[in-house]
């Protein structure tokens, strides 16, 4: 490694601090180079693509230019001497019922991810499934989706799932499998199955649970036992302290005036979090009229989406949390022990004093990663507040047998290191890899006679086991699935499996003796054993069309508080640094690190891509003397691991927080030693959160490839001129008394005051309106426009380039003081100027201005010159360098979008309105003679957002929500001093602080 | 000191630089007519098929409806290519033992698809879509040619995007009633440009030259 790479830039925190305390007023910056004003950070401010821009002055990077360019001058012209290469038409030989060749047709579904059940409707183009949508009638989905699920069809075509039945690493069969297995079986049966245990994942399917059920009356004394390692322990664990038995929480935030979220990211993650978001931000939505606006109240270690909406947040270390909530509880009138004293008392005692009196139209919500006692605090606040029955309900678990895993966990480890377990089936997961540490799962399995794995890839696991059997993906499978209010929604393959993988229904059937049984037959039965009388056909049908069973919902029940719930303060941290884990927010707990689509997904606050870091606080940071890219090694007790730091504003001093799922061994292709791995420092006395870890510097000059920097625009300026006022916000209070504060923050231009060509849109206009106060950051539109638009992945080090392909990216400011800022995401697709400047550079006009108003890229005319992306104020578009996009490996043919050209290298490309649904909406109405109507075109980006942020439509119908929108007061273009004209705008975020805590 | 060239050079540079010019543009012809020739465009060539569908004999000779064979012709992009039980559905009864037929037949034995040569061929980066058209008054025969009168189909035009934009930008030379799309029989009128025009605005024809209509 050079000197370069390894000199330490180390960013004078000091100073950035004094400097913001100079800038009067708002001030916004998107990261710490930002601040500094590092070398870095202002060539990706003023130079489009910084790497390269120094080719033509360079010698010798001149003379490889031009040899470059006269070869390829030279091949192109060759090039186009090939005669068109002959294609084939396959026609069906019994064309399936409903099928119209060219038309995709949408099956509903579900995702299974994390183990609860999100309905999806899945586009299938002539049997090929290529894009996922939320299922609006499932109560999960409500139409939306989150990245990760978006993810799941790069997912099903990934050329490294695994392929065929293995043993002991060499290809086997299904068949030899079942053979090899009977003998085994036969012993176990005879012995009771004492020496039998199956290990799942989190399981809600009723079919594999009665399955199992019957599995373990077969064989009297097996065990079944379920871990995952981001599951919901500390939920069950909770509910069973405070009430004494499993009940599942279930919130109505739609009707809650003032939120209180104990460290829960109740916006991003856990099963109900996509209909969380969407009625969270529905009660915020003020634009329109004069509406009420809810209260969110966020106390957190490390930021979130869900703290990023907050409107108080407060940043403590994740073992004061417990103090926090009993101060909470006992401000609230709770009785119990020990809530007295707290670091930050007053701004406790505000919340409890906003949230009593609201007639229960309230609610506390503690993490899934918060300790068990701080679910029952939050079960005892929401009882004292009368939040029951209204913002809160409870429920029968929708679990088929709802366990705490960690305690399932221990005892099968327990059982294997005693040499009780004989044959071990693991039905998915990856315990090798995700087990606490301390349990030492991988030597104890060594232990057991027979392991089998079923599992998508040859991971860690299927290295450690006898068997190795592929799975079938979701999308291939039959299966059911529960969601986080027990509403089961049937799954329906969309394809044949690809590799011809297996279900764990099928698995277990094979064990109960069934060896032939198929998925469906299974679902089937179940089901229909389950429906005494009436038509069941026509019930089977319904459920499969809609994608939900009707009347499934988890049934209501009451609980009261056990007198013995509070069983007082657990022993207070050590003082000292923390260590936090996380399931990372784009690859989560490490079962999607080979999907390339989300490693190279820019997470919330870091905007990180291909790696996870320790993160810290600034002021920690300089404590430790450590800076961005310093390697460290975190060690607790004997266990060490060793990452890069990376410096968060908002996170809480002295807590570093680790994000799980990285640093795989056995991943595939894209997901192997990417990252490090954190599971090594994570034991079962600390699943989330541990005290007294040590750190230590190691090095320094790790390269990340963060696009914080990236495409950025200055914000703040010496000169009140200069400042451009790319993120507007207010308050509720300002919004009421004088609605047109937004407008009086931008500049104005001229009117008509223009050389460009006037255009005159007399049909549809189409525009977009984005509200800020609604975007929680959440990335699912970036992954679905990803999806939708054949948009490739380019890999780390053309991330670190600034050559990330993102049509929409979603920016993250800071705003404010350094230790604790606010924060605001605003997505930035293409605005779609109606004076675009673009356009008018292009020598070959590739890019155009449609009489709708679209800014139209036509690839084909393309040649590259990347004079549009240089005359981009908003810095949207995108070039293709080299050939990011596979054209070699045939799984991936069938993933794309046929509606949508796939792009090859030198040519231009962005955000086109999703001009392929408008053009099919637009021959649809043709068809039929009528107008598109309002909502008839969605863009994918809209269409998956899980708050509603986005609306797209006709600007030129007053009557449409996108008009309606952008009539309201808090509507704003931006950069529009420019005179850009631009079609997309965004709604001022509306904050709703607590005069008793703001005026502090 | 002397010149190193003689004077007779000028005139050999003059001659090499305007034959250059000229060897240039005669290259730059050559191509370009290369190009637009039936070898490249394949206009008026049949391809071989693995059977021998004559349409012909069935739309001239039988009178079969376009529609019979090309179901999605009015509501998609694609026309459709029939699945072999479409064959199947006359010649299980007619011509059932007939040779030519014979990879029909075992194409609905065996499940296995027939495979043809397509003769029409876009550009994968062109979206052309075929409801849209029929409904606007764009016969089949308009772009496809008399089909009626080819045993093996061939191209009748380039597909050149000029060809497209010489319709897209003057659509009156072409539209014709509704009722006459799928009539191979039809013939543009004496007065096609003044008919076309009023065509033009009963069915709303407009904007057909923005990018976006064919290239997404």
């Amino acid at each position: 490694m050079s000197d370069k790479a390894n000199s330490r830039e180390l960013i004078d925190l000091r100073r950035i601090r004094g400097k913001l305390d100079r800038l009067r007023g708002r001030k916004y910056w998107r990261s710490l180079e930002e601040l500094a004003e590092t070398e870095e950070f202002k060539s990706f401010l003023q130079r489009e693509f910084p790497e390269n821009a120094s080719e033509w002055t360079d010698p010798v990077g001149r003379r490889n230019f031009l040899r470059l360019m006269g070869a390829s001058l030279a091949l192109a012209g060759l090039g186009a001497c090939t005669k068109q290469p002959l294609e084939k038409i396959v026609p069906y030989v019994k064309q399936p019922e409903e099928l119209i060749p060219g038309r995709p047709l949408f099956y509903a579904t579900a995702s299974r991810l994390g183990g609860y059940g999100q309905g999806i409707l899945v586009e299938s183009h002539m049997g090929r499934p290529t894009k996922i949508e939320g299922n609006p009638d499932h109560p999960a989905s409500l139409g939306a989706t989150s990245a990760q699920v978006q993810a799941a069809i790069l997912g099903l075509y990934d050329p490294d799932r695994s392929q065929v039945v293995r043993k002991t690493g060499r290809i086997s069969t299904w068949d030899t499998f079942l053979q090899e297995l009977g003998g085994p079986l036969q012993t176990q049966k005879a012995g009771g199955g004492g020496g039998l245990r199956i290990l799942t994942e989190t399981v809600t399917s009723p079919t594999l649970g009665a399955l199992l059920a019957e599995l373990l009356q077969q064989f009297p004394q097996a065990r079944w036992h379920q871990w995952r390692a981001a599951g919901r322990d500390s939920v069950r664990q909770g509910a069973r302290r405070a009430f004494g038995r499993f009940v599942e929480t279930r919130y109505d935030l739609s009707r809650a005036e003032v939120i209180v979220s104990l460290g829960a990211d109740f916006l991003f993650s856990g099963p109900g979090s996509l209909r969380y978001a969407r009625d969270f931000a529905a009660g915020r939505r003020v634009h329109g009229g004069d509406g009420e606006m809810n209260r969110l109240y966020v106390v957190e270690a490390t930021p979130t989406v869900t703290g990023s909406m907050a409107d108080h947040r407060l940043a403590a270390q994740a073992g004061e949390l417990e103090g926090l909530a009993r101060s909470l509880a006992a401000e609230l009138g709770v009785a119990v022990q020990g809530g007295g004293q707290s670091a930050h008392e007053s701004w406790i005692r505000s919340v409890a004093r906003d949230s009593s009196g609201r007639g229960g139209r309230c609610v506390v919500i503690a993490g899934e990663e918060a300790p068990a006692a701080v679910h029952a605090l939050a079960h005892a606040c929401n009882a004292r507040l009368g939040a029951v029955g209204t913002t809160i309900h409870y429920t029968e678990p929708v679990e088929a047998q709802p366990t705490v895993e960690l305690e399932s966990l221990r005892r099968l480890s327990d059982d294997m290191q005693a040499g009780r377990v004989e044959v071990l089936l693991i039905l998915g997961g990856n315990p090798v890899y995700d087990a606490p540490a301390d349990l030492e799962f991988s030597e104890e399995l060594d232990k057991v006679a027979l392991r089998v794995h079923l599992s998508l890839y040859e991971d860690e696991t299927s290295a450690r086991c006898h068997w190795h059997i592929p799975a079938a993906h979701d999308l291939e499978s039959w299966g059911d699935a529960r969601a986080f209010d027990g509403t089961t929604s049937i799954l329906q393959p969309l394809i044949q499996p690809l590799y011809g993988g297996k279900t764990d229904l099928e698995v277990v059937a094979a064990l109960l003796g069934r060896p032939g049984a198929r998925s469906y037959d299974l679902v089937r039965e179940h089901w229909q054993q389950r429906t005494p009388g009436g038509d069941f056909d026509q019930l089977w049908r319904r459920s499969i069309h809609d994608g939900v069973v009707a009347g499934t919902q988890a049934a209501p029940v009451t609980v009261a508080l056990q007198a013995d719930w509070d069983s007082g303060p657990s022993e207070p941290p050590s003082s000292g640094l923390e260590v936090i884990f996380r399931a990372d927010p784009a690859i989560g707990q490490g079962e999607l690190s080979n999907n390339g689509w989300l490693q190279e997904l820019p997470k919330p606050f870091t905007k990180l891509t291909w790696d996870n870091a320790v993160l810290m606080s600034p002021a920690t940071a300089e404590d430790l003397h450590l800076t961005t890219g310093d390697r460290v090694v975190l060690s607790l007790g004997e266990r060490r691991v060793e990452g890069p730091a990376w410096i968060i504003p908002g996170q809480a001093d002295g807590t570093l927080c680790l994000h799980l799922g990285f640093g795989r061994t056995h991943a595939g292709r894209v997901g192997n030693r990417v990252g490090f791995n954190a599971y090594p420092l994570r034991t079962s006395d600390g699943l989330w959160h541990a005290s007294g870890v040590q750190i230590s510097r190691s090095g320094s000059g790790y390269r990340f490839a963060s696009t914080q920097s990236h495409f950025a625009v200055q914000v703040e300026a010496s000169s009140e001129a200069e400042r451009r006022h790319l993120v507007r916000e207010g308050t509720l209070e300002n919004y009421r008394s004088h609605p047109e504060f937004v407008h009086e923050m931008g500049h104005e231009f001229p009117e008509d005051f223009t050389l460009y060509p006037p255009w005159e849109y007399s049909g549809y206009a189409w525009g977009m309106a984005i509200d800020l106060g609604a975007c929680t950051g959440c990335n699912a539109c970036v992954v679905a426009c990803q999806s939708e638009n054949n948009i490739p992945v380019v890999g780390k080090e053309q991330v670190i380039l600034g050559r990330e392909m993102h049509w929409i990216r979603v920016d993250g400011y800071f705003k404010g003081e350094l230790d604790n800022p606010e924060f605001v995401h605003q997505p930035l697709p293409c605005q779609h100027c109606e004076n675009a400047p673009c356009e008018v550079v292009c020598p070959v006009a590739a890019t155009t201005h449609s009489p709708e108003g679209l800014n139209e890229m036509t690839y084909n005319r393309c040649v590259g010159t990347r004079y549009c992306s240089n005359n981009c104020p908003y810095k949207v578009r995108r070039f293709n360098f080299i050939l990011y996009q596979d054209w070699e490996t045939s799984s991936l043919e069938l993933m794309r979008n046929p509606d949508v050209t796939v792009r090859s290298r030198g040519v231009m490309e962005k955000c086109s309105y999703c001009v392929q649904r408008i053009n099919a909406a637009r021959i649809d109405a043709k068809v039929a003679k009528r107008k598109i109507r309002d909502g008839e075109v969605r863009t994918a980006c809209q269409a998956v957002c899980p708050s509603q942020a986005i609306v797209f439509g006709d600007i030129n119908d007053p009557a449409s929500q996108v008009s309606q929108w952008k009539a309201d007061p808090l509507n704003y273009g931006i950069l529009t001093e420019l005179n850009t004209k631009p079609r997309t705008t965004y709604l001022a975020r509306l904050r709703n602080p607590n005069p008793e805590i703001s005026s502090e | 000191m002397g010149q190193t060239f003689h004077r007779s050079t000028n005139t050999l540079a003059r001659v090499s630089i305007f034959g250059a010019v000229f060897i240039l543009g005669a290259m730059a012809w050559l191509a370009a007519t290369v190009y637009r020739s039936a070898y490249f465009t394949e206009v008026g060539e049949s391809k071989e098929q693995p059977v021998m569908f004559s349409h012909k004999h069935h739309v001239n000779g039988l009178g079969v409806d376009c529609r019979y064979c090309h179901t999605s012709v009015e509501e998609s992009a694609f026309a459709g290519i029939p699945p072999t039980e479409t064959c199947m559905s006359c010649h299980s009864q007619i011509w059932s033992d007939s040779p030519m037929l014979e990879p029909v037949r075992e194409s609905y034995r065996s499940g296995e698809s027939l495979v043809w040569n397509r003769v029409h061929d876009l550009p994968d980066f062109v979206y052309f879509n075929h409801s849209i058209h029929l409904s606007k008054g764009i016969g089949c025969t308009t772009c496809h040619g008399q089909v009626d009168q080819m045993p093996l189909v061939w191209k009748a035009n380039t597909l050149f995007m000029e060809w497209c934009l010489d319709c897209h930008r003057n659509p009156e030379k072409y539209v014709r009633p509704l009722p006459e799309v799928l009539n191979v029989d039809w013939r543009p009128p004496a007065d096609q440009l003044e008919q076309g025009r009023a065509l033009m605005q009963a069915y709303e024809i407009a904007n057909l030259t923005n990018c976006s209509i064919c290239h997404r």
